[in-house]
């Protein structure tokens, strides 16, 4: 089982480094909408202190966003998403590696990244820490929850808007606790109880996420 | 082994066929004649398990193949309308990277001997995307050299090849026949395949 999930893992990394203009493109989308809001309401650390933490998670959501009308188009119109979903094993199982190595990609540069941006809202060290974590925890549920998104617009055309209508609605909770987790340390709270909370939405949807976009793949495939 | 009960598929609106039945044994080989859009595809999705039929079922091994959906999979080998390489990826990983996930165990050496059987010798390290379409091809076809897996699901195979090609992948053909294997194909072209026995359908 283990197998299948690695051999789709290092099939899709190998494919992402080929076209590494990707990856690259959403890293500066993100690192640019991040960048543009010190500029644009001026260097005050009160407000930016208060705005780090919603406007980094909604430039990540958006970020992720960007990759995720790939995720299986290009499988599909090549014909290798027949070939995975012939493969002797669940779809669900496919998926899930597709899923991880989309994490591996998209939400983990945003991670590595995401402190460095957030100095210019003069976050404290805490708060850095803090949204790292958040952002390395939240974002797998991102590229799930995404996933099933894709699987159901795979082949529409004019798919990419309805996407991002579909799932950009469902990611409202880990940005609600993401966001939250940093705006609570911050606050001098501390995010603890955040962090668990989107752990907890990252593990429902990296185990629950994946059978239901081979559901919809399966449907796509008919 | 492989046998098809009753099958039924509606398209749309319109029914493409009906009490669709037969029957393939080891060593056989089933050629799928019709017009286009007679349902051609259609049925060879159906019997690889990607489309439900409307009616009718399609039992692999005596057991109806989707109670046993794994299994069935890992007997079965499909080469579609779609090459299913990567145009990232060179032929040589192409190869590999479809054993891998079909679960099959193809060594470097064996990939090599395969792409140069189907005339890439030189080119497996050259990405799939500067080969031509006929190439690609052979990228796909090369899969079929190594290939154990008894049931062989082939959608119009000698499309786009030359005739040496075609000759060629006929011998692997009536080889993997010849082995005890099982192949369904649609094609248009009559190609000489020396199998224990070709039954020939006709959609209508």
């Amino acid at each position: 089982m283990l197998k299948i999930v690695m051999a789709v893992i290092t099939r899709d990394l190998k494919l992402a480094m080929r076209r590494q203009a990707d990856i690259v493109s959403a890293l500066f989308f993100f690192i640019i909408v991040v960048s543009l809001f010190p500029l644009g309401v001026g260097p005050e650390p009160d407000l930016l202190r208060k705005l780090a933490p919603g406007v980094l998670w909604v430039a990540a959501l958006l970020a992720t966003m960007l990759s995720l009308p790939r995720l299986f188009a290009d499988d599909h119109r090549d014909g290798t998403l027949e070939q995975l979903a012939l493969a002797p094993y669940p779809l669900g199982l496919v998926v899930t590696g597709k899923v991880i190595a989309h994490w591996l990609v998209s939400g983990l540069p945003l991670a590595l990244i995401a402190p460095v941006l957030g100095i210019q809202f003069d976050l404290s060290a805490d708060a850095l820490l803090v949204l790292t974590l958040a952002i390395l925890l939240g974002t797998p549920a991102l590229s799930g929850i995404g996933a099933i998104g894709a699987a159901l617009t795979l082949g529409l055309r004019g798919g990419g808007v309805l996407l991002s209508l579909l799932v950009l609605p469902l990611y409202i909770p880990v940005l609600i606790f993401g966001a939250g987790a940093v705006d609570a340390t911050v606050t001098g709270l501390g995010g603890e109880g955040h962090l668990s909370l989107l752990a907890a939405l990252t593990f429902a949807s990296i185990g629950f996420a994946p059978w239901a976009s081979a559901a919809a793949l399966k449907i796509a495939l008919e | 082994m492989l046998e098809a009960d009753n099958l039924e598929c509606v398209r749309g609106e319109r029914r493409l066929f009906a009490g669709l039945g037969f029957q393939l044994e080891a060593g056989e080989l089933l050629y799928l004649q019709g017009k286009n859009g007679a349902g051609k595809t259609s049925l060879l999705r159906m019997l690889i398990g990607l489309l439900p039929p409307e009616a009718g079922e399609i039992r692999w091994r005596g057991k109806a193949i989707r109670q046993q959906s794994d299994e069935f999979r890992a007997d079965l080998c499909y080469l579609g309308h779609l090459n299913a390489i990567k145009e990232e990826l060179t032929p040589l990983e192409n190869l590999l990277a479809a054993a891998r996930l079909a679960d099959e165990t193809l060594s470097e050496d064996d990939a090599i001997d395969a792409l140069e059987q189907v005339g890439l010798a030189g080119r497996e390290d050259l990405a799939c995307k500067y080969l031509s379409q006929g190439q690609k091809r052979r990228v796909a076809l090369a899969r079929l050299v190594k290939e154990k897996r008894p049931l062989w699901i082939l959608d119009e195979p000698f499309v786009a090849l030359d005739v040496a090609a075609v000759d060629w992948l006929a011998g692997i053909i009536s080889g993997h026949l010849q082995r005890g294997g099982l192949a369904v194909m649609t094609t248009h072209q009559l190609v000489d395949i020396a199998a224990g026995r070709v039954r020939e359908l006709r959609l209508s």
